[in-house]
């Protein structure tokens, strides 16, 4: 009581609460920008999922007009498939599950090389419609990587970056990994389909 | 290239705050001025200037949205009715990390699009039919990562409160002007002195330069939100060089914009009224459109925007 009774005893408190408040700011600002990041890692394997609920559609469509190519839609159903498995697996890492989509990204670019051959095919309303979801498709991987690679750099900036540098040690903020797409399974990969 | 896509929200909430703060202040001047100019006691005009800022500040607030789509004849677009418009949306979401905004399509052949909503959960984008015919699909996602960039940085916001600013200001001078032709043939109920004449004189300059203060004050700033979101697209589709491509088109297109008026028309991607802004006029709602290809070309052949 004796403490507050003087001028200085008050402007050490609220010192000390404008420094709490503060504290508190960068903290939920760390937390926010991690989970951030952690929202957009998440959002890739949504766009990995949906690409992977097209593709039976895609192949169910293809079959009634390109019966000589039944080799490569088996590929691309393979290709698929093991994407799907690789994916769940949670014992693959991101390499794994990168070189698994490019496999299917190869096998899906002989689809469509060979699929110019059938006019009828190219004409198919389902066809068009699936088409544009595919590359859509791909453009939401891309840009989910994108996303999740910009979340990460903010982030990874904030831990090193003065006052909140200090700030990480009193909470759990390891720095992020970057999605690498220049991993040496991914460059190989389309090599191998043809 | 600016990589932290909206480093310019908390700079853009703290702007709206202190263009609420003067807004409210010029707003209430006003009103007393126009009331003591009337011969009512000026806490009249600075409540009646209260009451009508809060009023078009909750309609701007809870219907903004939907008074400038109807305003713009706009209409809500389903994936069934255009999977390629909706889904370059949805892609421009992902890459911004936004919420889904619903989409909208105008019917006219005049190329345009704009963004509103006072969050980004509840936000909507909007494309002329013109627009969406003409535009290839990498110069629509241009156009679109534009109009996120807007929802992005808050300035949807911010300019729903500049055009309730710039409304309210209006009504309030319009009102006094009106009074004013009243007063004047029903004849002065106080004999004006020198004094009261004075004051006349000032109320009525204010009353007529009020209006177009404001809308010079919401002018400049849309000039300048216009070429941050151009960057700020930009970096989102990492392809400046599309939206330099469907700013050419848009600029060469010639064809007005019919439902957009002097409320809306800085909301639009390019000014609807006149395509070619050549200087830098107060009274220009958008930045010239070849300085801003100038800028993006610059970003699109300088350094590549992608990191190694």
């Amino acid at each position: 009581m004796t403490l507050l009774a003087f001028p200085a005893g008050w402007i050490a408190l609220i010192a000390v609460v404008l420094v709490a408040f503060w504290f508190v700011g960068l903290y939920n600002g760390l937390v926010r920008l991690k989970n951030i990041a952690k929202e957009a890692w998440a959002q890739i394997d949504v766009q990995l999922k949906r690409r992977h609920d097209l593709i039976p559609n895609l192949v169910e469509t293809a079959k009634g007009y390109m019966k000589h190519e039944r080799e490569t839609l088996e590929r691309v159903i393979q290709a698929r498939n093991a994407a799907v498995a690789v994916t769940a697996d949670p014992a693959k890492g991101p390499a794994a599950v990168g070189a698994a989509e490019n496999m299917l990204t190869g096998a899906l670019r002989q689809f469509f090389a060979l699929s110019e051959a059938y006019p009828d095919l190219k004409a198919n309303q389902n066809m068009l419609k699936l088409q544009e979801e595919l590359t859509s498709t791909e453009n939401r991987i891309a840009f989910s990587r994108q996303h999740y690679n910009d979340s990460v750099r903010r982030y990874n900036t904030k831990l090193e970056q003065v006052p909140t540098n200090m700030v990480k040690n009193f909470g759990d903020f390891p720095p992020m990994e970057f999605f690498e797409l220049e991993n040496p399974a991914e460059r190989e990969a389309p090599k191998v389909s043809f | 290239m600016d990589l932290g896509l909206f480093d310019h929200i908390d700079r853009n909430r703290r702007r709206s705050v202190i263009l609420i703060a003067l807004s409210v202040l010029f707003l209430v001047a006003l009103g007393a001025v126009l009331a003591r100019a009337s011969g009512v006691t000026p806490w009249g005009g600075m409540a009646a200037a209260v009451v009508i800022g809060i009023i078009l500040s909750l309609v701007a607030w809870f219907e903004g949205s939907s008074i400038v789509l109807a305003t713009a004849g706009a209409r809500e677009v389903s994936r069934e009715e255009d999977r390629e418009l909706v889904n370059v949306v949805e892609e421009m979401a992902i890459a911004s990390g936004l919420p889904k905004p619903r989409v909208y399509l105008i019917e006219t052949d005049a190329m345009n699009a704009f963004a509103a909503g006072i969050r980004p959960e509840e936000s909507v984008v909007a494309v002329t039919r013109g627009l969406r015919q003409k535009l290839t699909r990498e110069e629509l996602q241009g156009v679109v990562a534009h109009e996120m960039a807007h929802i992005g940085n808050y300035d949807t916001r911010v300019m729903i409160l500049m055009a309730v600013m710039v409304g309210s200001v209006a009504i309030l001078a319009d009102w006094y002007l009106r009074s004013m032709r009243f007063r004047r043939f029903g004849g002065g109920r106080r004999g004006g002195g020198k004094g009261e004449g004075v004051i006349v004189l000032i109320a009525v300059l204010c009353a007529v330069l009020a209006p177009l203060f404001a809308t010079m004050i919401q002018f400049a700033v849309s000039r300048q939100r216009e070429y941050l979101a151009d960057a700020t697209g930009a970096a989102m589709t990492r392809n400046p060089g599309a939206l330099a491509d469907a700013l050419e088109k848009l600029g060469g297109s010639g064809i007005r914009l019919d439902t957009a008026n002097r409320g809306t028309q800085h909301l639009y991607i390019v000014n609807p009224f006149r395509l070619h802004q050549d200087l830098n006029s107060p009274f220009a709602s958008h930045p010239p459109i070849e300085e801003r290809i100038r800028r993006l070309r610059a970003l699109a052949g300088g350094k590549t925007a992608r990191p190694a």
